[in-house]
């Protein structure tokens, strides 16, 4: 590993890994940890509660679709969603730069609200710092979450099993097109919108399933690929993904393909992808369906018979034509290519 | 031409779908080829998605492809990449490159490492009209445009410097590392030891130059060639079409990509560049000087070259040990045959610059064929 902090540590990468594998687990790990799941889960009495937290940066601050406050909120809430939890009570931390416009900072916090109320959930504790002029740009957020998990969920990235299928709650990639567009103004009309929003409703939706699924995650950064290669691993499974299966949007795909970029790596922040048992598939889609932000859900690939093996990739992409390639990890932040 | 983004310049948007069955169909009279043949996929973003569509894992056995010159970022020469991180090093001087170019391992550091490290400023650019805004609100500043790529690129930098020209800002510079591929294609033929029966040419770059400059490749050195999309469809019809011209021995310069690519292609944008730029030989990494391959500023352009700023000097360079990229991009070896692709050389620690970019040919083999 490099011996300073790099951007590229920060982008759920390899270098991800690296950093978390080499300094924060080493020093930090414990069983609940060691999971590196999206939320954590304790026990409180007889109650299972899922806990977590994340810290926001995005640029532009206000992006087609949302800002850093839905974000803020939808990213703890949906990580929270991801371990089978509803959100009961979210934290925020506001670290704001001299000089930040009060006009945007209620707005923000205006869009926080809506996304808590949306994700029934309150904000109950917070915390300001103010930096001086040039320390950061703009205004960092940080939120925790506590949920309580659904009677007879067990969600853990450990726990997808062979011939399971998976699902995608709809269109991938765009946020982080969304973003990209907006930030770089690359010009795609009418403006690409931000997937932003909360997805513990489909959570809801298909609790009464319980045992019948088997994992989930909400694709962030590193965008799908990152998340598969994340449950091959913790589950010692390989997986098959279906190129054509998997739902992005026409403009989407056009920018991606003016960038050198690959949907299946760019980041998420309204979807969930699902491990279900292939018997239940048919009913958890047809749950997730019927919600507004789950009527692009698709069935997008399945867990191999061959085990995981270190060194091999635990990813496989079927293409259109039939043929069969690995999906790798992005090395880091995604790169635009010259064009 | 007059790019507001660079989204209109290409309106060419991909319909995977549609076009899945067409290629399925496609594929099945290629598999009934039989004789063997050697093509060179010219550029880089053929090269992966010869990968990434699965059109390479489709092929027949007896058709191999092999990469050539066409990735912007592996043909830079060292010496160009240590003079950007001179630049961006350079006091009130802030460099602008493509995204691609910033891990490229110069002699100690690359560009990255020198942002992150030791203060170097550099800026990730999707496109070059960023420059004019950035050049106005900062006047104090030098600004740097790293110049990479072939004629699709070279018209945004060309409007870029006569919108300043108009403008009379005196705080924009570039670094031109353009480059022109049929001269590279004919280097390569004209060198003789090529063992290539045919060319898929690329899309972009052909949208702006044409299907002309390719001729010699039919009436000097009697091979096909075929410019094509980069479509799983287009790719199998392109290798069709050059397969049936070998087999016929009626070599031509075909144009599969028309929905792109108009044979004059875009005599505007040729004339931006020609307005802005004349031909001069250049370096090419893993290729030597190739005549009139690369783009000078004409006379009345002089004053934006950045070369007059360079009161730093570049450390001596040397290519690192055993790699062998100028092997590869001439299509001669593949990434295999080097001894350190996928050991010390690899996407997260690369060691040539074939490894760096997202379209070399060594960091495609390592992502999806290993
Ligand atoms: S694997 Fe690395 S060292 Fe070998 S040719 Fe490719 S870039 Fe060079």
């Amino acid at each position: 590993m490099h011996d300073k902090i790099h951007l590229n540590m920060g982008s759920g990468g390899l270098a991800s890994r690296e950093l978390l594998e080499e300094v924060f687990l080493p020093l930090l790990g414990n069983e609940v940890l060691n999971l590196l799941d999206d939320s954590a889960e304790i026990a409180l009495g007889s109650e299972r509660i899922a806990f977590t937290t994340d810290s926001f940066t995005v640029h532009p601050i206000f992006f087609p679709g949302g800002n850093i406050g839905t974000l803020s909120v939808c990213g703890t809430v949906n990580d929270l969603a991801a371990k089978g939890a509803t959100p009961v009570a979210l934290s925020a931390a506001f670290t704001i730069e001299e000089g930040f416009p009060i006009a945007d900072l209620r707005t923000i916090v205006h869009s926080m609200r809506d996304s808590a109320d949306l994700a029934g959930a309150q904000i109950v504790t917070g915390d300001t710092k103010v930096v001086g002029k040039g320390v950061m740009d703009g205004i960092f957020i940080t939120t925790s979450g506590i949920g309580r998990v659904l009677e007879g969920l067990h969600i853990f990235s450990g726990g997808a099993r062979p011939s399971d299928l998976i699902i995608i709650s709809g269109t991938a990639a765009d946020h982080g097109v969304a973003i990209l567009n907006a930030r770089e103004k690359l010009g795609f009309n009418p403006e690409i919108r931000s997937d932003v929003a909360p997805v513990h409703r489909i959570v809801e939706r298909i609790s009464h399933l319980g045992p019948q699924i088997h994992a989930m995650r909400d694709p962030t950064r590193g965008g799908i690929a990152g998340v598969l290669h994340e449950i091959a691993r913790a589950s010692r499974v390989t997986i098959k993904i279906v190129e054509d299966a998997v739902p992005v949007r026409p403009d989407v795909r056009a920018c991606c393909a003016l960038l050198g970029l690959d949907p299946l790596s760019i980041a998420n922040e309204g979807k969930l992808i699902i491990f279900t048992a292939p018997e239940s598939a048919e009913t958890v889609l047809e749950c997730v369906r019927k919600l507004p932000e789950g009527k692009e859900a698709a069935i997008i690939g399945e867990v191999e018979a061959e085990p995981y093996s270190e060194g091999s990739p635990p990813v496989i992409l079927e293409t259109s034509l039939g043929t069969r390639r690995f999906l790798p990890l992005a090395e880091g932040e995604p790169l635009p290519r010259i064009c | 031409m007059k790019p507001s983004t660079i989204s209109d310049n290409f309106p060419d948007t991909p319909s995977k779908r549609n076009n899945a069955s067409k290629a399925r169909l496609l594929l099945e009279r290629l598999s009934a080829h039989r004789a063997p043949a050697t093509l060179m996929e010219v550029c880089g973003t053929h090269t992966v998605a010869l990968f990434t569509t699965g059109v390479r894992a489709a092929l027949p056995e007896c058709v191999r492809v092999i990469s050539g010159p066409g990735c912007p970022v592996c043909v830079t020469p060292l010496e160009t990449i240590e003079k950007a991180i001179g630049f961006a090093h350079r006091k009130d001087t802030v460099l602008f490159c493509f995204g691609d170019m910033l891990r490229i391992p110069g002699v100690h550091e690359t560009l990255e490492s020198a942002r992150a490290h030791r203060g170097a400023r550099v800026k990730l650019m999707y496109s070059p009209l960023e420059a004019i805004e950035y050049a106005r609100r900062e006047p104090d500043q030098s600004l740097v445009l790293f110049g990479t790529g072939f004629e699709t690129t070279i018209p945004i930098f060309a409007s870029v410097l006569m919108r300043a020209r108009e403008d009379n800002l005196r705080n924009i510079f570039l670094l031109s590392a353009f480059k022109s591929i049929p001269p590279a294609i004919k280097a390569l033929l004209s060198a003789g030891d090529s063992a290539v029966d045919g060319f898929l040419l690329p899309g972009h770059v052909s949208s702006v130059i044409g299907v002309e400059p390719y001729g010699f490749i039919a009436g000097e050195y009697h091979l096909p060639g075929v410019i094509a999309g980069f479509e799983a469809a287009d790719m199998i019809e392109g290798i069709l079409l050059l397969l049936r011209m070998i087999d016929s021995r009626q070599p031509e310069i075909k144009n599969q990509y028309t929905r792109f690519v108009p044979p004059e292609g875009n005599p505007r944008a040729r004339a931006m560049i020609d307005t802005v730029f004349v031909s001069r030989d250049t370096d090419w990494r893993g290729l030597g000087t190739i005549h009139n391959s690369g783009f000078a500023l004409r006379d009345d352009f002089r004053r934006f070259d950045a070369d007059q700023l360079m009161d730093f000097e570049i450390p001596p360079v040397q290519e690192p040990a055993d790699c062998i990229c100028g092997e590869v991009i001439r299509g001669r070896r593949t990434p295999v045959d080097c001894t350190l692709y996928g050991r010390s050389c690899t996407p997260s620690h690369p060691i040539g610059p074939c490894m760096v970019s997202s379209e070399g040919t060594c960091a495609a083999f390592y992502k999806y064929s290993r």
